[in-house]
């Protein structure tokens, strides 16, 4: 059996401490119109990357603080080298500027209003080539299991992730968990039927109140807009996989957290505070949980599927185990585990573990993964409600 | 023989097919830990990742998988039956 601590990991440090994997110059536009500006620095200045979404105009409240900390989570993540940050006017730039420079790592900001997209994008490149020609001097170096934050979610689940991919992410968070290791898990609305058993975790009373407070609020939400949510959960991928409820489909989701203990509740793209294993409010929906883990830090995620869920994350290497035989047939360019054998009882719940910690280790230490490699940089921004 | 039938707890009144089962077939089925839990002869086709009912299930029992109710039988099921939509529903979120 494969042990966390025995691993070799090797990465970035930051100058907060904190060891990225990946070591990405990412240009970042504040709102939806600064898009075609950060496009154009990416396109001319090699080794960058731009990471256009669809909202910061117009948004208030709780909804806007969460497209803020994620936008500034997003450039405060290990994984990110130094960060170019470009908006339509210089304010709510400089608050994003503001939050990423906190870590110490390199960060500028841009502003539209005043120059035009042209003169914005020409300074931003300016600086985008220094720091692109700082990124690329750095060094990885070695570092220990506990300085590792990662994340899981599944999608596309059926059957066959109760039985095989879930469990293995399960077991190996237990392995990592011990190692003292940092974990994000969430999909709030995706654990009923079984929030007993995440209930039952929670390591105090003050975590487990938190936790069903915020359970309570997502199925209030959904519960409020009044529609058949049998028509959405299970998902039409789910039952054609043979799940036929939203209990069956949750009972395998919380299959990835093994037996570990549920250390905080965090609201979405909040960095968790301590080792272990964390709760996450957040979306079911893929690429808006994998974009909140890794604003909340996470360097490497975790991506069980049954039905073959294609999702990345431009900046989070998302590793894709599934022990479904026709998805890793018809779809083996998407999977990085295949844990297939486990339902002929050929491998065990161990020897699965120790194949998604040999591939976890491997795209630590700079290996692409299918998602990476396919280029699904799937960056999407969770809006809370409608903007004004 | 060979199992075909895969299960998370001995006592579960569900199986799930490893790969496309055929009606009228015998099929072995043994737990997650590798416990035989015996053969079961398939009333209907299930597809890879389907349920089968390991018991006769009587109308408005809810369903076990994982030790827990996953749904309850709106319908009686027979042993060796494809379980799914048209015969369990969510005991959750119903409106």
């Amino acid at each position: 059996m494969i042990e966390p601590p025995s691993m070799n990991w090797t990465g970035y440090r930051r100058a907060d401490g904190r060891y990225g994997i990946r070591n990405h110059v990412i240009i970042l536009p504040v709102d939806d119109i600064s898009n075609a500006a950060a496009n154009g620095v990416a396109s001319l200045i090699k080794g960058t990357m731009s990471l256009p979404h669809a909202y910061g105009r117009l948004q208030f409240g709780e909804d806007l603080e969460l497209t803020f900390r994620t936008l500034a989570g997003t450039g405060r993540n290990p994984n990110v080298a130094a960060a170019i940050v470009i908006g339509i006017e210089p304010k709510w730039t400089g608050r994003i500027v503001n939050e990423i420079a906190r870590t110490g790592k390199p960060v500028a900001g841009f502003s539209i209003e005043r120059h035009g997209d042209l003169r914005a994008i020409e300074m931003a490149s300016r600086k985008a080539m220094e720091f692109v020609q700082y990124a690329t001097e750095l060094q990885r170096e070695p570092f220990p299991v506990k300085k590792l934050l990662m994340s899981t979610k599944c999608g596309e689940s059926d059957t066959t992730t109760g039985l095989s991919s879930c469990p293995t992410v399960g077991r190996v968070f237990e392995r990592l968990a011990a190692a003292g290791a940092t974990l994000i898990f969430g999909e709030t609305s995706e654990l009923t039927g079984g929030e007993d058993i995440i209930q039952s975790r929670c390591v105090n009373k003050t975590v487990r109140r938190e936790f069903n407070r915020m359970f309570n609020d997502y199925t209030r939400l959904i519960t409020s807009q009044g529609v058949d949510l049998l028509g959405s959960q299970p998902t039409e991928g789910n039952i054609r996989g043979g799940l036929t409820t939203i209990e069956e489909k949750a009972m395998g989701n919380i299959q990835k957290i093994g037996r570990c203990k549920v250390q905080s509740a965090l609201n979405p793209a909040i960095e968790p505070a301590g080792p272990g294993l964390h709760f996450m409010d957040s979306s079911s929906a893929a690429a808006e949980m994998v974009t909140l883990c890794g604003a909340a830090g996470s360097v490497v995620h975790y991506f069980p599927t049954g039905q073959g869920n294609v999702i990345g994350n431009p900046i989070v290497p998302v590793i894709k185990l599934s022990g479904n035989p026709l998805t890793v047939s018809t779809m083996s360019e998407h999977i990085d585990v295949d844990l297939t054998s486990m339902l002929r009882m050929e491998m065990t719940l161990d020897q699965a573990a120790d194949a998604a910690l040999t591939a976890l280790e491997r795209t630590i230490n700079g290996r692409l993964t299918a998602a990476e490699a396919l280029r699904h940089d799937e960056f999407v921004l969770t809006k809370l409600y409608r903007s004004a | 023989m060979k199992h075909g039938i895969l299960m998370h707890e001995f006592d579960d009144d569900v199986g799930v097919a490893v790969e496309d089962l055929k009606k009228g077939s015998k099929i072995g089925a043994v737990t997650l830990e590798g416990r035989a839990v015996g053969a079961i002869r398939l009333l209907h086709d299930i597809p890879l990742g389907h349920k089968v009912a390991m018991r006769d299930l009587p109308k408005d029992k809810p369903v076990i998988k994982y030790g827990r109710p996953v749904g309850n039988a709106v319908a009686p099921i027979a042993k060796g039956a494809h379980v799914h939509t048209h015969n369990v529903k969510t005991l959750r979120w119903s409106v």
